[in-house]
């Protein structure tokens, strides 16, 4: 059960000047839901995408399920720019594309949806299903794959039904109302049989009822697909329902990491987000 | 699944016998009533329906803005035409360069084999497959390093390579091989119609059967949303490449079929305008339909081969309007162009597919129904 998952080693990420995200450290076990949060800006997002690979670190390394998948280190103009710590404890360059690192058995979901428009709801899964493929082009073109791609088909299905939307499986995905579409997107990302599933703002724009329907239904996908989840959110409801650690994040630094409880205690947490006065 | 996939291949080996069928038939009429016009359309847009459909699965099915074809093409007509002038004719297709350095002619070689009918076609068809084959190969090496830019990027760096290798093919230094700026001709070529149909109607079965498959459905992921197509597992470097290479394939083997029906070809044929007028026929028909391309082919062919002749014709202009000077078929032809793009925004087709006409539509009633 508590195998590791996920760990980012003294990740640290400068664009030009800024660092968006600075010596980040952080552990997820597995079947863990752990959330990371922070003020607007403060690097979440970057720090998803070192993780699935969509950024390279400027400096510091990525394991996953206690294999390092991404390193990297200061290199060109950098190594004079670089402001962070642990400059030179990595000599490495591991810098795999986010398609591989989902073939790892990670998967993500966006801050703003992006689905394939132009395809339908069964389609948009089913071509998550791609990666999985172990059919070359010309077998697949003759149809000599139809063992494989009928277990996708009935594997979609069966997934669909999970997240309840078999109704429209059929209707193109733009037009479903916000709330699914972003089932949808989890439902894609659960197609390519990831053992992490990263969540960036599921519940961004959803009302109150919505929210709660999202909470329990990430509950419900991590018992049945025995998954870990790692998600980014700003509802603190869904946050301190279904997290079973926190992490805080402001400006790029870690500024706290505990359980809800621990968190919504903690002072310095509290301060990002509502601000300190200078004179008290 | 299952059924569905089998349906495709049979009816579309089932619509390839019938045009082939239908084809003679055509070709019986035009031979009876002297209309050698029909014929010169429906060649000529049955090979440019393989080269618009080719286009359209880079453009239209992969997102990738691509100019290149004319260069493939011209890759394809040059293979085909070496390989196939017949050795006794050689000298004199290369009169400068002492009958060319390539001594050999692959139907005739395998006309010694199987007897000349026989032997000869096969020897067409293999020929044809190297020109694929060649295209291919020359795409995958261009493809390198222009499939890491993007849209306009790509469209100005292919563009570039299309024009690079017509410039090649001219050089002198080559000419032994290419007879340089000169045409090449007298290599075979199938007098009949059907021999063009089957073939194309094979090519574009097979494209079909591509996107329809899963690679098809990854190359659509990758044109609607690049990124999103990343992070769920499908290497975009990868299908942007196999999606490169199977579209210069064809548009090789479109562009020996292109060198068969012209019966004889020069490099300096195959500039960007011929490159505009395939993409041209990519939109009118329907940016990623391919039954859009075929339509388009053939009503773009016709109109500017065909139909309008009439204008250029003295006799239908008593008055000797000056306007009406031979030529002015393409002033009408180019306002057909943009009433069409301007009324069909998505072209002819749009995204569908011929059977999706076919397919019942849910009434609103219905519709109503099951989204409340």
């Amino acid at each position: 059960m508590s195998e590791n998952m996920l760990k980012i080693e003294n990740a640290t990420m400068q664009f030009g000047g800024v660092v968006a995200v600075d010596n980040l450290n952080l552990e997820i076990n597995e079947g863990e839901i752990v959330a990371l949060i922070g003020p607007n800006g403060a690097g979440k997002t970057t720090a998803f995408n070192v993780v699935t690979g969509v950024y390279q670190p400027t400096n510091g390394a990525v394991w996953f399920r206690g294999e390092k998948i991404v390193e990297n280190h200061p290199q060109g103009k950098m190594k004079k720019l670089y402001k962070g710590q642990h400059a030179g404890e990595y000599t490495q360059v591991l810098a795999p594309t986010p398609d591989k690192i989902t073939k790892l058995g990670m998967a993500r979901t966006f801050q703003n949806i992006r689905l394939w428009k132009s395809q339908t709801v069964f389609d948009n899964v089913l071509i998550a299903k791609h990666c999985r493929v172990s059919h070359n082009v010309f077998s697949a073109t003759f149809r000599l794959n139809r063992k494989e791609e009928a277990e996708q088909r009935a594997d979609v299905e069966r997934l669909l039904e999970v997240v309840g939307l078999t109704d429209v499986k059929d209707e193109l995905a733009t037009s479903l109302p916000y709330g699914k579409q972003r089932r949808l997107e989890i439902a894609r990302a659960l197609a390519s049989e990831p053992r992490l599933l990263l969540l960036d703002e599921p519940a961004a724009g959803m009302n109150p009822q919505e929210t709660d329907e999202l909470t329990a239904f990430i509950g419900k996908i991590r018992d049945q697909f025995h998954l870990t989840v790692f998600l980014i959110e700003h509802h603190m409801d869904l946050v301190m329902d279904i997290s079973d650690r926190i992490y805080v994040l402001d400006f790029g630094k870690l500024i706290a990491e505990g359980t809800p409880a621990e968190i919504q205690n903690n002072k310095r947490v509290i301060d990002a987000y509502l601000g300190v006065t200078e004179d008290a | 699944m299952d059924k569905k996939s089998n349906k495709t291949i049979f009816w579309g080996l089932v619509v390839i016998a019938a045009m082939a069928v239908l084809s003679l038939g055509a070709e019986g009429i035009a031979d009876a009533t002297g209309q050698t016009l029909l014929m010169t359309v429906l060649k000529k847009g049955t090979v440019y329906a393989l080269l618009v459909v080719s286009m359209n699965l880079l453009n239209g099915f992969t997102g990738l803005f691509s100019l290149g074809q004319a260069g493939f093409m011209l890759i394809g007509a040059y293979t085909y035409a070496i390989l196939t002038i017949p050795v006794a004719k050689r000298a004199g297709v290369y009169q400068y360069y002492d009958g060319g350095i390539v001594q050999f002619s692959i139907p005739e070689a395998f006309s010694g084999l199987l007897g000349d009918l026989v032997g000869g076609v096969i020897g067409m068809v293999v020929t044809l497959l190297i020109c694929g084959l060649l295209a291919a190969l020359f795409g995958w090496l261009i493809g390198l390093p222009v499939l890491r830019l993007k849209s306009d990027y790509l469209a100005i760096a292919t563009l570039g390579f299309a024009e690079i290798i017509r410039t090649f093919i001219q050089y002198e230094s080559f000419a032994p091989l290419t007879n340089g700026s000169n045409t090449l001709r007298q290599y075979p070529t199938f007098k009949h119609l059907y021999p063009y149909v089957i073939i194309v109607g094979i090519c574009i079965l097979c494209i079909v059967l591509l996107v329809n498959s899963t690679y098809g459905r990854a190359f659509k992921a990758v044109r609607d949303d690049e990124i999103a197509a990343e992070a769920m597992g499908i290497n975009l470097a990868k299908h942007k490449m196999l999606s490169f290479v199977i579209s210069s394939f064809f548009a090789g083997v479109g562009g020996g079929l292109l060198a068969m029906y012209m019966s004889s070809v020069q490099a300096k044929g195959f500039t960007v305008a011929m490159t505009y007028e395939i993409l041209l026929m990519v939109v009118i028909g329907g940016i990623g339909s391919i039954s859009g391309s075929i339509i388009a082919s053939y009503l773009f062919i016709g109109c500017s081969e065909w139909w309008l002749r009439f204008l250029d014709d003295p006799g239908n202009n008593p008055g000797g309007i000056k306007l009406l000077a031979p030529g002015f078929r393409m002033v009408v032809f180019s306002t057909f162009i943009m009433i069409v793009v301007l009324f069909f925004r998505k072209g002819i087709m749009g995204e569908k597919e011929f059977p999706d006409l076919l397919r019942r539509r849910p009434k609103k009633s219905e519709k109503e129904a099951a989204g409340k």
